[in-house]
């Protein structure tokens, strides 16, 4: 479960990212997050995956409340989480299973465990075929499954993607999309930011509009703010 | 292979030629310090050679008894501050002017009476070869009714100080700042590696390693190429060492090497070097980002 309650990020500039924003998503969610550059998208997912602190308010990511959150505690919270980012971050000199290797690696997972998790999840993303190719020899749209097997490797029960078709044709974005639903569809709450606002329309999903950093449209505000928020 | 090892060791092959200007800059530094160690190691070896020559010479009463003299030189023996006292007779005094002053051969050889007088050669302990104890001995030496006069060259042992101190002083400064070079030229190049894995060090807090975990690999690193770079440095000291000794021919065959303990004083001023570096790097750039 995610909670925004009152939340608002301002930086020493004066420049405001988010303005007194609250939300709720439940276990099971799909929501978009829309708006155009400079809403607060970007910067909801980073004070989500604590790589900015809220000014005020109160943030909840499953069992971690962020605010009184302690530097050595946030990689706790990113291991609960999955990560997706526009660019794909992979590293270019591995190959696609040792990039997904390595989020298990570098989060102590047992060595002997490695191989059969990363070799799962390159299926469940299509991507078996392809373990041993390096970055380069794939497509953007194939780049940005191994990004999303190395976010999933670790079972979280929260993906985070933001603008994760943004670099993608019409036809690899489809086709991330529909991994997207899937992972969905096994229970995990999926936020995604993105400026395709004919996908959004399409997949009948929750929306979160924003605009100067507040959020000024929720399609989900009646079954779930209401019910959720004190 | 663990982890941790395997990614330090992976930056060497991914990086090799910035993994080598690392390992360049901190031998250089390191050989930097350990040359001037070397001249001042053989310094200290010369001037401790000049000081165990720093003697007070007490001139005896003429016509004084040979027991008299030796239990005076018993007396003074017992000093804390020295270390021995040789007793020469008129006749050694002679034997020894006759060698030594050859010019005056022939003026000795017509003696009928021995001229010189008998005297008290008294050699100080180490650590108390300076001025200030080289005279307070003579001072005590002279109220000894048998000791007609005492000379110890005042001015050359105060020189023999002033060389002392200057030494110290500028070999501590010397050595300070190659030191300092050496940290900045680490810093630099562990954080020119560390720029070029920050897409690494972002991916690896993104999926949740904690810093410790992220700092790992860049320590052993930076160790590594400390050590390599400490070893690099006794063995280019060692050559430098060699080839001058050699290429000088005899007059420096005299020269000394570093002692082992030095040696592995530089090897492990490298490693932390190397360490402290890289702690310090890794430190600011996981605070940036």
């Amino acid at each position: 479960m995610i909670r925004f309650h009152r939340v608002s990020k301002s930086y020493p500039n004066g420049h405001v990212a988010l303005k007194d924003v609250s939300f709720t998503i439940n276990r099971g969610e799909f929501v978009f997050l829309t708006g155009h550059s400079g809403a607060g998208k970007s910067t909801i997912l980073k004070v989500l995956f604590g790589e900015q602190k809220p000014t005020a308010g109160d943030v909840r990511v499953s069992n971690f409340v962020l605010g009184d959150m302690k530097p050595d505690d946030i990689p706790r919270l990113r291991r609960k989480l999955g990560i997706v980012f526009q660019d794909f971050r992979l590293l270019e000199d591995r190959t696609a299973s040792e990039n997904v290797a390595f989020a298990l690696e570098v989060t102590g997972a047992r060595p002997d465990t490695i191989p059969a998790r990363v070799m799962r999840v390159l299926t469940q993303v299509g991507l078996a075929a392809k373990a041993r190719a390096y970055p380069r020899e794939l497509s953007g749209g194939e780049q940005q499954r191994v990004a999303i097997a190395r976010a999933l490797v670790n079972d979280p029960p929260i993906l985070l993607a933001d603008e994760p078709t943004g670099n993608l044709d019409a036809r690899a974005t489809r086709g991330v999309f529909q991994l997207l639903r899937e992972i969905n569809a096994t229970g995990t709450i999926v936020v995604m930011a993105t400026h395709d606002l004919e996908l959004v329309k399409s997949a009948g999903y929750r929306q979160l509009e924003m605009r100067g950093g507040e959020v000024t449209y929720d399609s989900g505000v009646d079954d779930t703010l209401a019910t959720e928020l004190p | 292979m663990n982890l941790l090892t395997r990614e330090a060791l992976l930056s060497f092959r991914r990086a090799p030629l910035l993994s080598l200007l690392s390992v360049t800059a901190i031998a250089f530094s390191l050989f930097a310090v350990s040359l001037f160690l070397l001249v001042a190691f053989n310094l200290r070896e010369t001037l401790r050679g000049i000081e165990e020559r720093v003697e007070v010479v007490a001139y005896v009463t003429r016509g004084a008894q040979s027991e008299a003299i030796t239990a005076v030189s018993q007396d003074i023996q017992a000093f804390p501050e020295v270390q021995v006292v040789n007793v020469v007779t008129q006749e050694e005094a002679l034997v020894r002017a006759k060698t030594e002053l050859v010019e005056f051969r022939d003026a000795y050889r017509d003696l009928q009476v021995n001229p010189l007088p008998a005297s008290l050669e008294i050699r100080m302990k180490e650590g108390f070869r300076d001025a200030k104890s080289v005279a307070a001995v003579a001072e005590r030496v002279k109220g000894f009714d048998l000791v007609d006069d005492v000379r110890f060259g005042r001015e050359w042992v105060e020189r023999l100080d002033q060389l002392r101190n200057v030494t110290g002083i500028v070999g501590l400064s010397i050595g300070a700042a190659f030191a300092a070079i050496a940290i900045v030229i680490i810093g630099v190049t562990v954080r020119l590696t560390i720029l070029q894995r920050a897409r690494e060090i972002a991916i690896m807090r993104v999926v949740g390693a904690t810093n410790w975990f992220i700092r790992g690999p860049f320590l052993l690193e930076g160790a590594i190429k400390g050590l390599l770079g400490g070893v690099t440095a006794v063995l280019l000291a060692g050559a430098a060492w060699r080839l001058f000794r050699n290429s000088l021919g005899t007059a420096m065959q005299g020269l000394v090497f570093l002692d082992g303990v030095t040696i592995l004083g530089i090897v492990l001023f490298g490693l932390a070097l190397g360490l402290g570096a890289s702690l310090v790097s890794v430190g600011r750039h996981l605070r940036d980002v």
